[in-house]
Formats: C-alpha cells, sequence, structure tokens
C-alpha cells in the first residue's frame, strides 16, 4: 500500500498540505503527521468518543473519517481549542472538580461539552449524561464531568443574565 | 473545593483537605504524554498474528514472503524469542500444589487460546507490520478446546497443558469443623447458586510498550504503560539476562490500569525481545480487538453456597463450593488463584460467625488468563454473602437491614479474627449501616415502594456490607516467592531556591496519587502544597518500591512520604539551628520558614538552603548539612489494612422488557484517615460504575469453541454516562494505627459491593413476582427469564 494522496486542510487554524495513505484515519494522521496526540484512539470504531475533534465546528469521530475526506475541512483538536482559550472556563470547572482521573477520555469529553454548551440554556443532569452517553469513562464514575458541565452551564447562563 | 484555609487552620495543614490535582491541568489542555503517543529515533511498530483457534497444534510457519514486503524489519517466531528469553511460570510458594505451564513471549508448539499472539512482525510502520502478517502462512491443526468448567475436571479430560497431567491449577479447602451437623441441624438454610460473567478492565488506554535495548552498553530502556515499573525492571532483567541495574522503566501517564495492567503480558516480553534482536526501538499498542482477547479477564466464578441461621435469625455458618475458570495459564508474577482465595476467604467477612468449610478448584481452559483486577475476588465474596443473608432474612421474616444490625461484627469487638482467617484490627460495619439508612433514607424507600407497587411500579432496594483488603505486606507475594515489593521508598530534597522534591516509588494512574504525596510532604514539612513538586514512574530517578496497587498509594506510599518528610524536617532544623545558634527543639518549620517558640520567623527555608548548598563555608564546623532523605517503609503489625463499608442501590425494574433503571446509588465508606475527600469519593465512584458495569453490562461471551464473540467496544458494553445514577458518599474514619498517617485504602471499595447491592436490589424488585436471579450481568433476557416471561 504505497499509493498516497494529497489532502490540504486546516488544522487549528494552520494550513496543511501532506501526502498521505488514502487509508489514514484523520485520528492518526492527526496524531502521527501533525504531532497533535491530544487526539486519543481507545475503540478505532467509533464507540468510544475519545478520538472527537471539531470538523467544521461539528465534533465527529477522529477512528471514523479518513484523513483525506477531511480534504478543505477546518479541523480543531483539543490542542486548538486550549491555545484559543474557548474552553477555559470547562477545563477550569473539570480541574476544580476532578472530573477527569488519567486523561485518556477527556479531550474527547471537553469536545463534547464545547458542543453540548454552545447553544444557549442550562441543560439537565439527564440531557448532559444523555449527550455524554458517546464519551466512555472508566475512571471517574460520570458524576464530577456532568457536575463540571452543569456548573459551567450555569455560570454561562448566569453571567448572560448579568450582562 | 480549594477551600481557603481559615483562620485557625494551621498554615500548611492539607492532609484532609480537598485540593484538585496540579498534574491534571496538563491532562486538559490535551498534554498527556501516553506510551501510546511517544516516539523515538530510528522506532518500529510491531505486530502479531494471532491463533484464530482456541486449542491447535502449529504445524509450520512460512514467513518468506511477508519478508519481502514494504518496511518488514523482523518477523519472529516463538522459537526465536525462547532463545534469549527465560519461560515464567505463574505460581506462588504458598499456594500447596499450584501448578502451570512455562510461558514463552510466543508459544513454541501449540496455541492455546484464540487470539493468543502466535508470530511477531516488525516493520517501519504498523500499518506495513499488519500488511505483512496477512502474509505470513500458519498452518495449525485443531485440537479439542477445554472449555467448560466441569467437563475440563472429568477424568480423561482433553488437557489445556498435556505436561500438566490434568486441568487442575489448584485446589483448596478450609474448614473449621462440623459443618455438616450444623447445617443438618440449624433452624433455616438458603442456599443458591451464583455464576459471575467473565469480565475485563477496558483501560481507556490500550495496553503500551515501547522497548529500546541498546547492545554498546547493554542497556534497557521499556517505555511501559504499567502500574508496577521496578516489577518489570526485575523480570526484564531476569528473563532477558540484562543487569538490574542497566534496565530502566518508565511509566509516564498511564490511561487507566485498574489492576490489569501488572501482569506480564506475551506481547510485552515479544516486543522487549524483539528490540534486543533488531537493537532499535519496537512499540506495541495493542488495538482494542488485541485488547480484548489479550487483556487479562477477570471474574468467572461459579458458587455454591448455602448459610445457616438459627430461629431468631443469626447466621451460624457458611458453607461455599467456588470453581473459577481462568484460561490456559496462571498468570505471572501475581498468579490467577488470588481471586478464588480471596473470594473462599472474604466469604462473610463483615458478619458475626464461627463456622465455616469452603472448597475453591482453580481450572484451566483454553480462553484468555484472568488474573487480578479491581477488587480481587471482593464483588463475587460479597455478592454471595449479601445475597444470601437477603434469602436468610427472609426466611426469618426480617428486614434485610434489621437482619444486617443483628449479625454485623459489633464495631467494638475488635480486634477480631474472620473464620477464614483474616485478623480484623477495627472495622466499622454497624456505624456505616446506620449512617447508610439515614442517607437513603431506608425507611422512607421502602414506604415509597409499597405504594408503587400497589401501582404496578417495581422498586427494588438492596444494601450490602463489604470488607476491603488493602496495604497487603510481605505475608503475600513475598513469602510466595514473588520479587514484588511490599514497601515504598522516597527521596525528599530541598532544592538550593528552597523549594521541595519528592521522588516516590508509588505511581500515578489519575487516582491522584502525586497529589495526596504532595499534601503529606508538604503538611508535614511545613511548606506550601505549589513547593512540593511529585515524580513517580521512572525506576532510574526513584527508589524501588511496590507501587500502585491494592490500594497501596495512600497506606503504603503515603506513610513513606510522611516518614520522609519528617526526616527531611529534623535535618533542615539541624542545620537552620546551627544558623541560628539555637536548639533545634526551639524551632519549627511553618509555611516555608524557620519559626522560633514564639512563631518568629526568623529564616527561610530558602535561605537555609542557599546557604547548605552555596556557603557551607559559614556553617560550624561538623554541621551536616544533609537536605537530601531517603526513606523505605514497609508495612508492619496486621498483614492487611482492611476497610470496610456498606452500599445501597436503588433500582425499578421494568418487568415487561427486562430493563432495569438504577435510580440512585449510595456508599458509606471506611478507608482510615482519608487525605483528599475530592479525589477518594470520585474514586470510589469510578469504582461503583465498574461494579455496576459487572452488574448489569459487562461480559465476556465465548461459543463453545472457546472463540471470544462480543470482543469490540460495539458489543461489549460498559456502563455509560446515560445509565449511571448519581452515586452519593459519605465516609466514617476508623485510622489504622499501624501507621502514624492512619491511611488505608479506597480504590477497591467502590467495585468490591456495588454488584452485590445492585443483585440485591433486583431480587428485592422481583419479590412481588415470586422470581429471583442468582446470576450477573442481570441482562434484560436473563431478567425475563427468571421473571418467566421468555
Amino acid at each position: 500500500m504505497t499509493i498516497t494522496a494529497s489532502v490540504t486542510l486546516t488544522i487549528n487554524g494552520e494550513d496543511v498540505t501532506r501526502e498521505i495513505e488514502p487509508r489514514e484515519t484523520l485520528a492518526d494522521f492527526l496524531r502521527r503527521d501533525m504531532q497533535l496526540t491530544g487526539t486519543h484512539t481507545g475503540c478505532e470504531m467509533g464507540v468510544c468518543g475519545a478520538c472527537l475533534v471539531l470538523v467544521d465546528g461539528k465534533a465527529t469521530h477522529g477512528c471514523l473519517v479518513f484523513a483525506v475526506q477531511a480534504e478543505g475541512s477546518t479541523v480543531e483538536t483539543i490542542e486548538g481549542l486550549s491555545e484559543r482559550g474557548i474552553i477555559g472556563d470547562i477545563q477550569a470547572a473539570f480541574h476544580e472538580r476532578n472530573a477527569l482521573q488519567c486523561g485518556f477520555c477527556t479531550p474527547g469529553m471537553l469536545v463534547t461539552a464545547h458542543s453540548m454548551l454552545a447553544p444557549p440554556g442550562v441543560p439537565t443532569r439527564e440531557e448532559i449524561r444523555d449527550a455524554l452517553s458517546g464519551n466512555y469513562c472508566r475512571c471517574t464514575g460520570y458524576e464530577a464531568i456532568v457536575d463540571a458541565i452543569e456548573a459551567v452551564a450555569r455560570q454561562r447562563a448566569g453571567e448572560e443574565v448579568a450582562a | 473545593m480549594n477551600a481557603p484555609l481559615g483562620a485557625l487552620d494551621r498554615p500548611n495543614s492539607y492532609i484532609g483537605r480537598s485540593v484538585s490535582r496540579p498534574n491534571a491541568k496538563r491532562l486538559l489542555a490535551g498534554k498527556g504524554r501516553y506510551v501510546t503517543d511517544l516516539v523515538l529515533p530510528r522506532m518500529v511498530h510491531a505486530a502479531f498474528l494471532r491463533s484464530p483457534y482456541a486449542h491447535a497444534r502449529i504445524v509450520s510457519v512460512d514467513a518468506e514472503a511477508a519478508r519481502t514486503m514494504p518496511g518488514v524489519r523482523l518477523i519472529a517466531t516463538g522459537g526465536d524469542l525462547a532463545r534469549i528469553c527465560q519461560p515464567w511460570t505463574g505460581t506462588l510458594d504458598h499456594f500447596k500444589g499450584m501448578k502451570s505451564a512455562p510461558q514463552l513471549p510466543l508459544p513454541v508448539g501449540k496455541a492455546t487460546w484464540a487470539g493468543q499472539a502466535v508470530v511477531a512482525i516488525v516493520a517501519d510502520t504498523r500499518a506495513q507490520a499488519e500488511d505483512a502478517a496477512e502474509a505470513v502462512m500458519v498452518e495449525f491443526e485443531e485440537l479439542p478446546p477445554v472449555i467448560d468448567i466441569d467437563a475440563a475436571r472429568e477424568p480423561g479430560a482433553d488437557r489445556v497443558a498435556e505436561e500438566l497431567g490434568d486441568n487442575i491449577c489448584f485446589h483448596a479447602k478450609l474448614d473449621t469443623g462440623g459443618i455438616d451437623g450444623l447445617f443438618a441441624t440449624a433452624a433455616h438454610v438458603v442456599e443458591e447458586e451464583f455464576l459471575f460473567g467473565r469480565h475485563t478492565a477496558v483501560t481507556l488506554e490500550p495496553r503500551a510498550i515501547l522497548a529500546d535495548y541498546e547492545a554498546s552498553e547493554e542497556r534497557l530502556t521499556v517505555h511501559h504503560a504499567t502500574q508496577t515499573p521496578f516489577q518489570f525492571q526485575d523480570l526484564y532483567s531476569r528473563h532477558f539476562g540484562i543487569p538490574e541495574a542497566q534496565v530502566r522503566v518508565v511509566a509516564p501517564d498511564i490511561g487507566g490500569s485498574f489492576g490489569m495492567k501488572l501482569h506480564v503480558y506475551h506481547e510485552d516480553m515479544a516486543v522487549v525481545g524483539l528490540s534486543i534482536l533488531l537493537g532499535r526501538p519496537v512499540k506495541f499498542v495493542a488495538d482494542r480487538i488485541e485488547s480484548f482477547v489479550s487483556d487479562i479477564h477477570a471474574r468467572d466464578h461459579r458458587v455454591r453456597a448455602r448459610m445457616a441461621i438459627d430461629a431468631a435469625g443469626t447466621i451460624i455458618g457458611m458453607d461455599v463450593d467456588d470453581v473459577t475458570a481462568i484460561g490456559a495459564f496462571s498468570t505471572y508474577p501475581r498468579t490467577s488463584a488470588v481471586e478464588g482465595n480471596q473470594v473462599i476467604r472474604l466469604m462473610g467477612a463483615p458478619y458475626r460467625f464461627g463456622n465455616y468449610r469452603a472448597e475453591l478448584s482453580v481450572v484451566f481452559q483454553n480462553k484468555v488468563q484472568t488474573s487480578q483486577y479491581r477488587a480481587v475476588g471482593h464483588p463475587i465474596a460479597a455478592a454471595v454473602t449479601e445475597r444470601l443473608v437477603d434469602m436468610a432474612a427472609a426466611r426469618a421474616g426480617l428486614d434485610p437491614a434489621v437482619m444486617r444490625e443483628r449479625n454485623l461484627i459489633a464495631d467494638d469487638a475488635y480486634p477480631c479474627e474472620s473464620p477464614t482467617g483474616y485478623r480484623f484490627e477495627a472495622l466499622s460495619h454497624q456505624e456505616c449501616l446506620a449512617r447508610l439508612k439515614a442517607m437513603m433514607d431506608y425507611d422512607g424507600l421502602r414506604a415509597e415502594q409499597a405504594v408503587l407497587r400497589a401501582k404496578g411500579i417495581h422498586r427494588g432496594i438492596g444494601i450490602a456490607s463489604f470488607v476491603e483488603i488493602s496495604n497487603p505486606s510481605p505475608a503475600f507475594y513475598g513469602i510466595g516467592g514473588a520479587r514484588i515489593s511490599a514497601q515504598d521508598g522516597a527521596v525528599v530534597k530541598v532544592t538550593p531556591s528552597g523549594e521541595v522534591r519528592c521522588l516516590i516509588s508509588v505511581t500515578e494512574q489519575g487516582q491522584g496519587t502525586e497529589t495526596i504525596i504532595g499534601q503529606i510532604v508538604a503538611d508535614q514539612l511545613g511548606v506550601a502544597r505549589e513547593k512540593v513538586r511529585v515524580i513517580t514512574g521512572d525506576t532510574e530517578v526513584t527508589p524501588h518500591g511496590g507501587a500502585t496497587w491494592a490500594c497501596r498509594g495512600a497506606g503504603i506510599g503515603g506513610e513513606t512520604a510522611l516518614r520522609a518528610a519528617r526526616a527531611l524536617k529534623a535535618n533542615v532544623l539541624k542545620v537552620a539551628a546551627a544558623i541560628l545558634q539555637a536548639r533545634t527543639d526551639e524551632l519549627d518549620l511553618l509555611d516555608g520558614w524557620i519559626v522560633d517558640a514564639v512563631g518568629q520567623q526568623r529564616l527561610s527555608l530558602a535561605d537555609v538552603a542557599r546557604i547548605a548548598y552555596f556557603r557551607s563555608d559559614t556553617l560550624p564546623p561538623g554541621t551536616e548539612a544533609q537536605l537530601t532523605v531517603a526513606h523505605h517503609f514497609a508495612p508492619q503489625g496486621y498483614p492487611f489494612a482492611f476497610t470496610n463499608g456498606i452500599q445501597g442501590c436503588h433500582v425499578e425494574l421494568d418487568a415487561e422488557t427486562g430493563f432495569v433503571k438504577i435510580l440512585k446509588h449510595w456508599v458509606v465508606e471506611d478507608c482510615g484517615r482519608i487525605i483528599n475527600p475530592l479525589l477518594v469519593d470520585e474514586q470510589v465512584r469510578g469504582g461503583v460504575v465498574q461494579g455496576l458495569g459487572a452488574a448489569f453490562f459487562e461480559e465476556c461471551l465465548y461459543d463453545a469453541a472457546g472463540q471470544l464473540t462480543n470482543g469490540s467496544l460495539a458489543d461489549y458494553l460498559v456502563p455509560m454516562a446515560c445509565e449511571m445514577p448519581d452515586i452519593e458518599i459519605d465516609h466514617v474514619e476508623t485510622p489504622t494505627l499501624d501507621t502514624i498517617l492512619g491511611a488505608k485504602g479506597c480504590g477497591e471499595a467502590g467495585t468490591a459491593a456495588a454488584s452485590a447491592a445492585a443483585l440485591n436490589a433486583v431480587n428485592d424488585a422481583m419479590t412481588p413476582f415470586g422470581a429471583t436471579i442468582a446470576q450477573i450481568p442481570m441482562t434484560p433476557a436473563r431478567l425475563l427469564r427468571a421473571l418467566g416471561r421468555i
């Protein structure tokens, strides 16, 4: 399998062009070719959520997309979200509430949390749990994650009201 | 969280305080550095061709075509690796009569489970290695697989290992005597056959290893996703004949472990061998399907048990037969008999009775190995005991909580010994039960249950007491001949700027080891927590120690850090006394300052360090400025620091579909001195969720030919956020007096009794139907069968 294809996309605000094997998944491409190892692979079949990244603003399983399919797309990973500061309040709430242990699921959790919290309003705990059902965490018991997301939702809603 | 210090708090009083983890911010930014992420110069990748059969003779291996494929560097068979690796055998000396066949990285002769690695392929990329694996031709001759635990024990049964004579790995009996007579004359006897499915750890980061052998220096460096780097340093040294001091094992960030990542795996030994053969770094990361067929599984017990009670509902005896199937080999170096051993010894542990008989049979079969996984044996002992207690309560006409009030060992009855030989220093079952009842509003839930039953809503309430084993002394693995340390070591030092570093042998897998060690050192030394840097997980950096397993991190690691910090403080005060021309007993170290008897700040720790490191000429002659201290601590006194607790589970059963909604779960547990409640609580919750997974979802399913039929994360169900309830936690603190710190373990507690509480809750919900279940996971299909609906 030596045939390669060219792919051009935007990753964390940077334009990137690479020659890659068509069989390479977006998750592997990000991890190996781009050294963005914050994206993790836990099942490689779109179940566990550890590989979630934003593709054109939408939470997407990096393991279910071939990198060549991301041609022309804008991809944002945990590294980009962190550096842009857009999930700073979610990360702070996770830290404060200890909503992570080993941290392997955490980047995917944060991508889901970011997507879930984009629309206005405060989701119920049941809605948060439902939205997290595509993100496996084996360490925490989930409750702290739900707490952290709920706290950010309330905080953001409160700030909007205050403004 | 991160509660500010109150005015009455002593500065630096961190023990018992909820503080968040300094290292978590890095993980939150996606900057964790897991073995999975690591890249070394000239690194190549291993893939494995695996046996498609549960039991098959390896007739021939033809790798000629594969050797010429793009990127291929090496193809190795069992024979190639056997030449450089000494075989290993998973037995412990104190398990009398235990046997297991010797193991090699890759098999020579035959494969003994479906998924066993047979041929290793190394190439420049993992994809190339997998391409080449498809071109390796192995001729297998199928042999009859040994699967069923009863058939495996028949005389003349097909054998997993011909040379062992039969399929029995280990057999044990406990008997206090007179059991048959006792049961024959007891007022009530309840009995049940329990089935516990195989399940597995499913760490979100699969197993990963990167071995780098440098022949010129005869040096081996292994980055290994493991809990126990020192154990592997010793094993790599001895099995590959490399001097121990030349072997370095580094365990960086680990994506979950739960006991699964402290066993010797065939692929891991193979990767070390491949690196030696190639003289290059070789990396292997299991994919999820490989994890399912090669990570250890756990449980898989059939327990027939009965309990005798007198007319007043007092438990008078238990009689237990446990048969457990462990796969083709006993795991090395901890063996696969420990779980069964703990099952029969933890049985009935919370209760006051003296008559006990148990038989344990540990059986080989053609499946992947089982071994220690979180809460080894506890969930089985708890589920059997607690279900029998509920059945006995019903027979005696007692409420389950009342039955427990009557039979739990009294909180003032310690020290005492169980009929199975465990010695308990001090437990708090009664207090925990009282707290649980209040926390869950037990009486209120019972009243609500009665009202809802009349409306056709079937809720169930289950409670389950438990005893947890933590902090094992050398009386376990050490006595058994395994080179698994029961002690830990720490080096604590003041840096030239007056900051503190602690290098300690306990390891971090996200539970917060580094955080609590930092809290203890800062607290005991008298410095701000931010000034203490804790370093773990590298055999070349920290002293040798057991590392993190069996809940040793706080109890043994914490005590090691405490004693090291106290020794360092004494040394600091000696230097300060010399500088200040004062007596050491007039001085103290507080918030980074040397203070005198009235609390006046006299000299900063930074100044003490500056003088000691750079101006020792100004110190009085003979001053010993020892600002680095090494300290080792091994538990003495009780062989284990037992902990205890109780769990409550509230469920709602849909009798039409067999689905169970877990409404709420409660835990009251006693892990002695709590160092960081925030971390303890979430670790207990995580443990509960793994226990509820076993209760309702998780099972490795095999067909009659020994094929795992659900080895993917789409087929094997792990608990998701939407299925899990909020879990309320409370604590009783009974510190162990064996240590200054008084901490015991808390990592197994959640898993230990969650499935037992759930089993009782579901049976409680089924009471109106006259139906019962004694098998986990309690899947909808099994519940519908129990209800007679299908």
